[in-house]
């Protein structure tokens, strides 16, 4: 059985940082991911990072933007840890080899981004997200006498011990098919987000809220779960991302009728207001019939120069040729809101530990909650190197002074057993598990989405719970061990299934409108109500509401305004 | 929505033959019905949502970032989420004449675990550890970042491009014909770091990949990778750079490449055309006018070099064996030599490296209709090409060093 003191699950940033962390720390580290770790969606962030660096910038600066941007729902005091170590992780990244676009000077430059008071974001091109995790998996290689990488093992659950604390993982190794127990002291979650239990979704097909799900079923609360990020440019139909750097390298945003219609609604900062308004103005602008007929809007990035387009946002003209046909050099693309990112997740304190000894969560699955109800562009790579560096660190030192307590074998057991069912299940005796995430997917999209209300997500809700219950029957054809991709997407649904339902119960139960949550029949903030998370746990008959307070500690809520 | 036949190299390594023992791969074709600008993986998750679930491809992202889905495509070593369906289908037809299906393989060089799914650790990732990548920097970083030439941060972000999705290494000719080659994939990453001024161990690096018989002169310039690449990476371009890196630090090249080439340089420099008698001596014992400087190597080389040429005049490539004699060699008529120089003063002027992430295009371009004739003929053999679309646009946006040369080739 393998053994660790610190067991990371996922290779994203956050996972690759907090593994790096770990081993500094000293301690045997383990990494497991269910696909190779480049492939980890990471990948996808394209804009870049923020850090108050420059002369003339600060953290209070950095940290007050990102409050602000939150709809004031984020934790302070972890927003104020965030900004606070930002510059430094910057600097660390650059002397493992990040090669961060330069100023005439050679020192590092920036570009202007969404909800920013100051150009603060650092990036390589429009690959930042790709270039800084291969970088991090460069030092995985170089430190492998330090680190154990498990490439393409599938975390079926979390492994408990008698006292209910986190004591490792069960996994399937994909290539193989073979079931392993693996011992831990600590296990760090940083599986992502779940943007495919919506369709279309920026998010790649691996991003479907495993760690979250998994975290729930172990009985830690998941938070701000009705936050979801719907991104103001993606392409219709396909859901691709075109970054939010073509709006900071000043693109504009285009109605039907030509008009730049985020004069109406951030006059101040136009398109570079909080994705959540600029996504609100737009699908305002489709909803009142001035979109384009495919219902979309207009993104014209030929405003910018041509040279600065292909160095600055090559991967987009690259999108735009490869999956639209559009020269985004010479024409407007056509584009909407889209599902893009998990604000909530499992609840975590500010050195990632969650409410489950042994377990730590970083990045998207966790909830810090430094995005609150909006996350700003540019924070979410901030947040994992920052918080996956931090549960590296916490965890290790906790490792340091606990003892291996064995998990559970009757679960392991029980869960070969589970899987074995699937498998089992005759063929043809219910759905197919692609149907069923289908509709699980345009039913979240079509109800839990930029605009909201209580019909709307009632019914998203019994769609979910129904899919819930044909999800048990679900069959699949694979039998085989090697690869079984088949058997992984029906334990991928039934962790959408749960993100899913969360998400509605918050979304139902929170009656106003803050952040990515607007409820059309409470077009408010109500901060005498509600200027607090919504905390769900597992029970019974599903997640059982709780509060907690959102921590203040110099900024009080103001009337938000771009 | 159109109706497209996926035909599909499956291989299921658990499946028994009929006679008993392991089943060998086999062909399926899937009938899928989508919209012609979604992509071949599209067709693909159609087919094992629909019909089989145990069809194995690796994918994540969709668009051409995770480097997950590098399969072979009509032959074609690619993404299957960046080539459209349609396009896909059109190239299949064109290929062999009449309504065929879209043929999809796994990837190439790699042994295959399940139908398109392929084994890049044992192959691929074992080659990219090969060359240590990652930076060796002086062990004393500042306190803030390192100052460094703009550019040159730019410049690596051509390698830094390669999400290591193995379709290079799947179309290596030389890795074919010799499996132990570091590879297009690799020796791209070992620029990354050649390239990367805060690196200080260039010069091991370099001597490194010389000095192995699998390094940087095994490569054949095919352009194989080149037209693979879905990133515009080159990885060719970086292996040729790599090589000059290594001619600039002095170190010797057994296949006598670096000097081949300044011979090939220097001979049309100063006539105009090839003199193929120069350029053997040039090659072998440079600055040596009319006689051979008696080393081992040279003379082997030369002899080495008799059977070649005896083909090439059989053949009528080469000329007569009189005019192989060093020296009698035609002139260019009229000013037609000073203007050869002419081009080369234009390139020594015109030095700097290409790559895509500066290039770019010029500001002002003209409108298509105002487009020459020639632009036009290239503007249509470009969308009629479809999977070799990657190097066409390279070749149009001078993003890679040799894939304007490429061009000509025609293999569309």
């Amino acid at each position: 059985m393998p053994s660790h003191d610190v067991l990371v699950i996922g290779a994203g940033l956050a996972g690759q940082r907090a593994a790096l962390a770990a081993a500094e720390a000293g301690v045997s580290v383990g990494i497991v991911s269910k696909v190779h770790p480049v492939r980890s969606h990471s990948n996808a962030a394209q804009g870049g990072i923020n850090a108050a660096l420059q002369e003339g910038d600060s953290w209070e600066s950095h940290a007050f933007d990102t409050v602000k941007g939150s709809d004031y729902l984020g934790d302070q005091d972890a927003i104020e840890v965030m900004c606070r170590e930002a510059p430094e992780e910057i600097f660390h990244l650059e002397h493992l080899g990040v090669p961060f676009h330069r100023n005439e000077e050679g020192k590092l430059g920036t570009r202007a981004f969404g909800g920013a008071s100051q150009a603060r974001t650092y990036y390589v091109a429009d690959i930042t997200g790709q270039a800084i995790m291969h970088v991090l998996y460069e030092q995985l290689m170089k430190h492998s006498d330090a680190v154990d990488r498990y490439e393409e093992y599938f975390t079926t659950n979390l492994a408990l011990n008698r006292n209910g604390e986190c004591a490792g993982a069960i996994l399937r190794n994909v290539r193989d098919g073979s079931m392993e127990l693996f011992e831990a002291k600590n296990v760090i979650l940083a599986t992502g987000g779940n943007g495919q239990a919506w369709q279309p979704t920026t998010n790649a097909l691996i991003c479907t809220g495993d760690g979250i799900s998994m975290a729930y079923r172990a009985g830690a609360p998941v938070m701000d779960m009705e936050m979801i990020q719907y991104h103001p440019t993606t392409l219709a139909g396909k859901g691709f991302l075109i970054t939010e750097g073509a709006r900071g390298e000043g693109a504009h945003l285009l109605n039907a009728n030509g008009e730049r219609f985020m004069e109406r609604y951030a006059p101040n900062k136009m398109e570079l207001a909080s994705r959540d308004v600029v996504s609100r103005a737009e699908q305002t602008e489709i909803n009142e019939g001035r979109g384009f007929p495919d219902g979309t809007v207009a993104l014209d990035i030929t405003v910018v120069p041509r040279k600065r387009i292909h160095e600055a946002l090559r991967e987009i003209v690259l999108v735009g040729r490869d999956f639209a046909g559009v020269d985004i050099t010479r024409e407007p693309i056509h584009i909407k809101p889209g599902n893009h990112y998990t604000m909530g997740g499992v609840k975590t304190d500010i050195h990632g530990a969650t409410s489950i000894d042994g377990l730590y969560a970083a990045g998207e699955v966790a909830c810090v909650s430094v995005h609150g109800g909006n996350r700003l562009g540019a924070n979410s790579l901030l947040d994992t190197l920052i918080f996956g560096r931090r549960a590296g660190e916490h965890a290790a030192a906790r490792a340091k002074r606990t003892d291996l307590r064995p998990p559970s074998k009757a679960q392991f057991t029980d869960e070969k057993a589970a899987l074995e069912a699937i498998v089992g299940r005759e063929r043809g005796s219910g759905h197919r598990i692609s149907e069923i995430k289908r509709e699980l997917g345009e039913t979240m999209d079509g109800h839990v989405a930029v605009f909201r209300d209580d019909a709307g997500i009632k019914q998203a809700l019994e769609v979910v719970k129904r899919l819930q219950e044909e999800a048990e029957s679900a069959y699949i054809d694979d039998r085989g061990d090697v690869f079984n991709q088949d058997l992984l997407n029906a334990i991928e649904l039934r962790f959408m299934l749960d993100c899913a339902e969360c998400s509605c119960v918050g979304a139902l139960h929170r009656t106003e409108s803050r952040g990515a949550q607007f409820r059309t029949d409470f077009p408010e903030r109500n901060d005498d109500e509600w200027l607090k998370h919504i905390e769900l746990t597992r029970g019974d008959d599903g997640p059982q509401i709780g509060y907690s307070d959102v921590t203040m500690t110099q900024w009080e809520p103001q009337e938000r305004t771009y | 929505m159109a109706d497209y036949t996926l035909k599909v190299r499956r291989y299921q390594p658990e499946a028994e033959s009929e006679e008993g023992g392991a089943a060998g791969p086999y062909w399926q074709e899937f009938n899928v019905e989508l919209d012609p600008t979604l992509s071949v993986l599209d067709g693909l998750l159609q087919a094992r949502d629909r019909e089989d679930g145990s069809l194995a491809v690796r994918c994540s992202c969709r668009a051409a970032i995770c480097g997950s889905c590098g399969v072979k495509i009509n032959g074609q070593s690619t993404l299957a989420c960046l080539t459209q369906i349609g396009e896909a289908h059109e190239a299949a037809n064109r290929m062999n004449g009449g309504a065929k299906p879209i043929v999809v393989e796994p990837m190439g060089n790699m042994p295959v675990i399940k139908d398109l799914v392929t084994d890049m650790e044992s192959t691929h990732w074992t080659k990219i550890r090969r060359v240590t990548p990652w930076l060796l920097d002086d062990g004393n970083p500042p306190e803030r970042e390192r100052i460094v030439e703009p550019e040159s941060m730019v410049d690596i972000t051509q390698t830094i491009a390669c999400i290591q999705c193995g379709a290079c290494v799947s179309a290596c000719l030389s890795m074919e014909a010799d499996p132990d080659f570091i590879g297009p994939a690799a020796l791209a990453k070992a620029y990354r770091f050649v390239g990367d001024p805060r690196d200080v161990q260039d010069a091991e690096r370099l001597y490194d990949l010389a000095q192995d018989p699998h390094g940087i002169y095994d490569c054949t310039h095919c352009f194989s990778c080149i037209d693979a690449c879905p990133k515009g990476v080159a990885p060719m371009d970086q292996i040729m750079r790599l090589r000059r890196a290594a001619g600039g630090e002095g170190i010797d090249d057994k296949n006598n490449g670096h000097r081949h080439e300044a011979a090939f340089t220097k001979i049309i420099q100063k006539k105009g055309t090839l003199d193929e008698a120069l350029l053997l001596q040039e090659s072998y014992a440079a600055g040596v006018k009319g006689k051979l400087v008696p080393k081992p190597a040279a003379i082997k080389g030369l002899l080495g070099s008799i059977p070649t040429a005896i083909r090439g005049i059989r053949t009528g490539k080469m000329r007569s064996l009189r005019k192989l004699i060093p020296g009698i060699h035609h002139k260019l008529p009229g000013d037609a030599q000073d203007k050869v120089k002419g081009i080369y003063g234009h390139a020594e002027e015109h030095r700097t490296q290409l790559n895509l992430y500066i290039t770019g295009e010029e500001e002002v371009e003209p409108e298509p209709d105002e487009m020459a004739p020639g632009a036009l003929a290239a503007e249509a053999k470009l969308s009629a090409v479809g999977g070799g679309r990657q190097h066409m646009e390279q070749a149009t946006e001078g993003g890679s060093e040799t894939a304007r040369t490429k061009d000509e080739d025609g293999d569309g």
